[in-house]
């Protein structure tokens, strides 16, 4: 875990004191709410519609069991008891008061977090691999690259008004769990020759123009990696369309360039940039990797088997079906990585208590060396749990109502907060995650892997286009429609989903996923998942279920 | 007040600055550069030497191609008042003064109070840039 040394600490703590003296400003009327946007933007404070909703940043994902029962405190503090955890790894409380903010964010910064560019269109909270440290596939610890990059994008005085936001995702697997291609800028760590450096993609992205990223640059050593991006950004900065703020994003001048003039322009910059020697000693991305050193592994006690795995007593059905779906092999032997579902059927995804909150900082700090992640699919991990400990660990969180066993499953649904609290929204998500969950609740598994995402509307923050199987949510003649996209996917077989065809009621769209999932069961070949029986078959067989 | 929205010895320059069509096309005995947000700074870098300003143009608040040509004209080696103009607001001069701005002209009036407050708050910064500040990893590192 990174340690806030006295720079960091007196950065954030002059951004409290700078945001209080904003909100004063406002609430005394000499700021308008006008002239307040863009400031209170910068420190991801939106109106929605009922109340201000607050972003607080969670730097890939990444945190302690301290901070984690400071999202607790703020939750039952400042909001109405809960916490809403996001596709950004970060999480969001809906029912801010404006006057409250600063404190908020003062009692934040006592544990060095903060909401530094939440929105805005600036560089947002860097992304990551909810399994970095603990992958058993990763060439190293992507989030020391992503602090390096976190503190360099952090009040970049040239990139703070972007066209428009900009998001970075870092992974070292070649498995992607953070749909980086997606992002404004993926960056893949690879080894070359023994050297660690970055594979570079621009231009990916979803909303209403979804694109995957190409490859600008096949590896840039760790000694370039700030001057690299600073020419990537710059390049954007000076050429991003701001005509329209629907083609503002970097995916749409990389597209219209052409990937290869875009690397050209980058690389033009880079030789311009990288001679005014902004890039940092290697010293320093050292200094950050220590912090990030493995914990102490110890696997001596309980007895491993050949494979190096505990024996586990699977006699409780229950507990074995949880194993099965929330629990992934870890690097280190007798350990295992834990993923909590906030996904309880009928639930709000994404969406925990305070006192759930307080109980996963709990066992984080008792079973998992005192780690969390926050996933982009909107559930928990702890990273470090030893295999032994599973038990009481899955016991907890059952009494909590956090033992469900849906990862990757159906009911594992990604919704945007849609209509019941966004502004932008065309309509509700929510409902439609609940009655999809509880159609299938009890036939998760019979379906396996199945990634169902949810948008409100076209932005997709719900990442319907990543969906192997995707709803929109739109306004037909003031009427909430849905329409069902299938085939798209985050990971590393990246695609993006295509609409089956016309839209339909909420009922109909929940009716309109089972006809799909129907045709799936019965035309599935071997281990295939509905992704894979989807790229076999086409999307002829799927309409002609749905609309035939 | 003077001091915050002009930075430099030289008091700033009067006058008036000729566009950059104007100046490329012909009228290179001119002093004073005035660039729109979309104008290529590198345009200039071949003349920064005989000019002594270059304004840059801030129709929105929200465009900020303007830092970028900024710091573009100051990395060139560009020495003279560098002006920001148009829709500037008190909370961006601090960003704009580390992208080499040293002479502002908002077009709406500036709290000064609030100005000297938002310079003075911020000890350390996280990246170089076109001002002198130093970045926390060169003081960690020496």
């Amino acid at each position: 875990m990174y340690t806030y040394d006295t720079y960091d600490q007196a950065i954030v703590d002059a951004r409290v004191a700078e945001f209080r003296d904003q909100v004063e400003r406002r609430l005394s009327g000499a700021l308008s709410e006008d002239q307040f946007k863009p400031l209170r933007l910068m420190n991801g404070l939106y109106l929605q519609l009922h109340a201000y909703m607050l972003r607080v940043a969670v730097p890939y994902g990444t945190l302690d069991s301290r901070q984690m029962r400071m999202l607790g405190h703020i939750a039952r503090k400042y909001d109405r008891g809960y916490g809403h955890f996001t596709t950004r790894q970060n999480i969001q409380y809906n029912w801010i008061k404006l006057a409250e903010a600063p404190d908020i964010l003062a009692d934040l910064a006592t544990v060095e977090m903060h909401a530094i560019q939440t929105s805005g269109n600036c560089i947002r909270n860097i992304s990551s691999d909810q399994f970095a440290g603990a992958a058993a596939d990763e060439v190293t610890d992507p989030r020391p690259w992503a602090e390096l990059i976190r503190q360099w994008s952090t009040f970049h005085p040239e990139f703070s008004y972007l066209p428009r936001k900009f998001k970075i995702a870092v992974i070292a697997s070649d498995t992607d769990r953070a749909a980086m291609r997606l992002h404004d800028i993926g960056i893949q760590l690879i080894e070359r020759s023994g050297e660690i450096g970055a594979k570079i993609y621009v231009g990916g992205g979803m909303g209403r123009t979804p694109m995957i990223a190409p490859e600008i640059r096949d590896f840039v050593p760790a000694a370039d990696i700030l001057s690299y991006l600073e020419a990537c950004l710059r390049v954007y900065n000076r050429h991003g369309r701001r005509d329209n703020i629907y083609k503002a994003r970097i995916k749409i001048l990389v597209h219209d360039l052409g990937a290869e003039d875009y690397a050209r322009q980058v690389a033009e910059e880079h030789l311009a940039v990288k001679a005014l020697g902004i890039d940092p000693p290697a010293a320093e991305l050292e200094r950050i990797a220590a912090m990030f050193a493995a914990p102490a592994f110890d696997a001596d006690g309980p007895a491993f088997d050949a494979d190096g795995n505990v024996t586990l007593d699977r006699s409780d059905p229950d507990f074995a079906l949880w194993l099965d779906q929330n629990v992934t092999p870890h690097k280190a032997a007798g350990y295992a990585v834990v993923s909590i579902s906030l996904k309880p059927v009928g639930g709000i995804p994404g969406d925990a208590s305070a006192d759930q909150i307080d109980l996963m900082a709990d066992l984080a700090e008792r079973y998992s060396f005192d780690e969390l992640r926050v996933t982009h699919a909107q559930n928990i991990v702890l990273p470090h749990v030893r295999q032994s400990d599973l038990h009481a660990v899955w016991t907890a969180l059952n009494d909590a109502g956090l033992g469900d066993a849906n990862i990757d499953l159906i009911s594992d649904i990604i919704a945007c907060p849609g209509l019941d609290y966004c502004s932008l929204a065309n309509a509700r998500s929510i409902p439609v995650a609940q009655k999809i969950a509880t159609r299938f609740a009890g036939r998760e598994r019979e379906l396996g892997e199945l990634k169902l995402k949810i948008s409100g509307c076209i932005n997709a923050c719900g990442h319907h286009h990543a969906g192997h199987i995707g709803i929109l949510g739109v306004d037909k003649k003031g009427v909430e429609n849905y329409q069902l996209l299938l085939g798209g996917s985050g990971a590393e077989d990246v695609s993006l989903a295509k609409i089956t065809g016309p839209g339909f009621s909420e009922d109909g769209i929940v009716d309109a996923v089972e006809k799909v999932t129907d045709l799936y069961l019965t035309r599935r070949e071997g281990e295939e998942r509905f992704l894979d029986t989807y790229r076999r078959l086409g999307m002829e067989p799927f309409k002609e279920a749905i609309y035939g | 007040m003077g001091d915050l929205l002009h930075n430099r010895d030289d008091a700033p320059l009067e006058e008036p600055a000729v566009t950059l069509d104007a100046f490329l096309g012909g009228q290179d005995d001119a002093t004073a550069v005035r660039l729109e947000a979309g104008d290529d700074a590198r345009a200039l870098i071949a003349h920064i030497d005989r000019l002594k300003l270059i304004e840059i143009a801030f129709p929105s608040f929200r465009d900020g191609r303007g830092y970028s040509a900024a710091r573009i004209l100051r990395e060139a080696g560009y020495d003279g008042e560098l002006r920001a103009q148009g829709d500037v607001l008190v909370d961006q001069i601090p960003f704009m003064r580390r992208c080499g701005f040293d002479s502002f002209a908002p077009e709406a009036p500036v709290d000064e109070a609030v100005l000297a407050a938002s310079l003075a708050r911020y000890e350390n910064v996280y990246q170089p840039a076109a001002d002198a500040a130093v970045p926390v990893w060169k003081l960690r590192h020496g």
